[in-house]
């Protein structure tokens, strides 16, 4: 079954021509028939999503326009803050607690007429690459339930691929919406950092973490891209360049004569033999479309996950001080509050958070800052101008997504085993630059192999473009 | 070489306030190390003459217009606190004598 375009949904209910009510319905069962086998949400929203259907309804009935997301579910990560509505960051810590806000995010997409169909599972606050740090079990592969949805953004992977709404939305710190993306043969995409308000996601690395979307195509990538992005006074770091819409870029999209792709040699290295294949099929595709292909050297980027792994974790130990047990969510009792503190915190994180709590804190303590972290942002220059001498001779840049399929759930209990799905990735994380994974052939398993395209600051429409051509291809 | 031990692994727990039971202790001495040890490369590189990134944009301060707007209820956020009494946060016995 050919999944349904949100483009298309949207234009349907916009005219009338069906109902959005109809569209929940319809995507409620299928959820009601295999979530429970797939554990892509921790939470459906059935009634509001009924409710806020017929709301869009009633605005066509009344000859209003709802919006490009008319009546179009979407599936929100659960680290994305819903007004009155359980946000969890699928941890204990935060378990029953409901955000008197919304995400940013959250309200563009209302206010376009998308509808927040549930809150979908992730690794613990966002820390892991295959969700199995849920603190409330697994998400499994739509393709292979024996297999890993990849992470941290499994929940919103899985729900697009399985169909149980057309769009997701993800945060992507260090490859949180790409790698599962990839694992689950869906389109996701990391904006330019400062590009999409990070408002009401609860942070994890502020300095990495950026939302964006998942869709089964580029087009509606772009057209969700389109309703989340620009300046929000509520967020300091949302840039205030307006960027044309996206939608425009893909339509011109599978146009790529004369765009200059450069295939990131030390993003090859390391990687399985049948992804391998995959990307450069990929390229041999746009070379086929009239793009010039070239291979390109980003040396630095070689260092980019032993920076990441220093840089993210002590961002991580100072945005999670905030869960002491004192204004929200978990409270275990003690008879000072240093041993509530200590108690709380220890039963509320589980061991992947704890870890990053850790490994951060040291990295950040007297004596080591300037060995480790200090070191690690020094790194991270060498990498942003490595890509800057790269995007003088090429428009994109191409890479695998992730290094491997999915892989069975305990796979990779060794923690850097684990770390490592994410080489691909963080370098464009570290850098600010958008990314985006494109669904390009399956490996030697039959599961779905993504190509990533990754393009210099606020150059979305080159990225988008690109996967385009590579989707027409695939 | 090893650069942590079970000691260090203690202090860095009591500093990021996280009760650890010996078996976490052991348990993350090993896998602390591990990463650490990964991180090899960057210790290594002699990066002294280049600038730190510490953020990807090039941001100057950001500063709004000075008016007054409401904020987040009270109420509201009070009753998603694990304790509250007359419109504050309530906490355990902060300073060392008995209540």
């Amino acid at each position: 079954m050919t999944a349904e375009r949100a483009i298309d949904i949207a234009a349907a209910v916009r005219k009338g021509e069906r109902s959005a009510r109809d569209v929940v319905d319809e995507h409620l069962a299928r959820i009601a028939e295999r979530d429970g086998e797939l554990h892509a949400f921790n939470l459906v929203l059935a009634d509001e999503a009924r409710a806020a259907a017929e709301a869009v309804d009633a605005a066509v009935a009344r000859g209003e326009d709802p919006g490009p997301l008319a009546g179009v579910p979407v599936a929100l990560k659960d680290n994305l803050c819903t007004r009155g509505i359980p946000t969890t960051c699928s941890s204990r810590i935060l378990e029953g607690w409901r955000p008197p806000y919304d995400a940013t995010v959250v309200e563009r997409v209302a206010a376009a007429g998308g509808i927040a169909i549930g809150k979908t599972n992730l690794d613990e606050f966002a820390m892991g690459s295959s969700t199995e740090n849920s603190a409330f079990g697994p998400t499994r592969n739509p393709h292979d339930p024996t297999r890993v949805p990849g992470g941290s953004s499994g929940g919103s992977a899985a729900a697009v691929a399985a169909q149980f709404a057309p769009l997701g939305l993800g945060s992507d710190t260090g490859g949180s919406i790409r790698q599962p993306a990839a694992l689950c043969g869906v389109v996701g995409m990391k904006p330019t950092y400062g590009a999409v308000s990070r408002y009401g996601l609860i942070a994890f690395a502020s300095s990495l973490d950026q939302i964006g979307p998942f869709a089964t195509t580029v087009a509606d990538a772009a057209l969700l891209y389109d309703v989340i992005a620009g300046h929000d006074p509520l967020d300091s770091t949302s840039v205030h360049d307006r960027l044309p819409p996206m939608v425009e870029a893909v339509r011109q999209g599978e146009d790529v004569d004369g765009m200059r792709i450069g295939i990131v040699r030390e993003l090859m290295e390391g990687i399985a033999p049948d992804v391998v294949a995959q990307v450069n099929r990929a390229a041999d595709a746009l070379s086929a479309a009239g793009a010039k292909v070239d291979e390109v050297s980003v040396p630095a980027c070689v260092y980019g996950l032993s920076a990441y792994y220093l840089i993210a974790p002590a961002e991580c130990s100072s945005n999670l001080a905030r869960y002491d047990g004192v204004r929200y969510g978990l409270r275990v009792d003690a008879p000072d509050i240093t041993a509530m503190y200590s108690s709380t915190r220890a039963a509320g994180f589980g061991a992947e958070v704890k870890r990053r709590i850790m490994l951060g804190t040291y990295a950040l303590s007297a004596g080591y800052y300037d060995a480790y972290y200090g070191k690690a942002q020094r790194v991270r220059t060498l990498i942003v101008r490595d890509f800057d001498a790269a995007y003088k001779r090429f428009d994109a840049l191409l890479s695998p997504t992730s290094p491997t399929t999915a892989f069975a759930f305990g796979a990779k209990s060794d923690p850097l085993a684990m770390y490592m799905s994410d080489v691909c990735t963080i370098p464009s994380n570290l850098s600010g630059h958008p990314a985006i994974s494109v669904p390009f052939g399956v490996g030697e398993d039959g599961l779905p192999v993504g190509v990533q395209v990754m393009a210099n600051a606020l150059q979305e429409a080159t990225v988008f473009r690109a996967g385009a051509a590579l989707e027409a291809q695939a | 070489m090893s650069r942590i031990n079970g000691d260090d692994v203690r202090h860095v727990a009591r500093l990021a306030r996280l009760d650890v039971t010996d078996e976490e202790v052991e348990l993350f001495t090993g896998q602390l190390e591990a990463v650490l040890q990964h991180a090899q490369d960057v210790e290594a590189l002699d990066v002294a003459d280049v600038p730190p990134t510490a953020h990807p944009l090039p941001l100057a301060n950001v500063f709004r217009d000075d008016e007054p707007r409401p904020g987040v209820d009270r109420d509201e956020v009070l009753a998603m606190a694990p304790d509250a009494a007359d419109g504050r946060f309530r906490v355990p016995r902060i300073l060392g004598e008995a209540p």
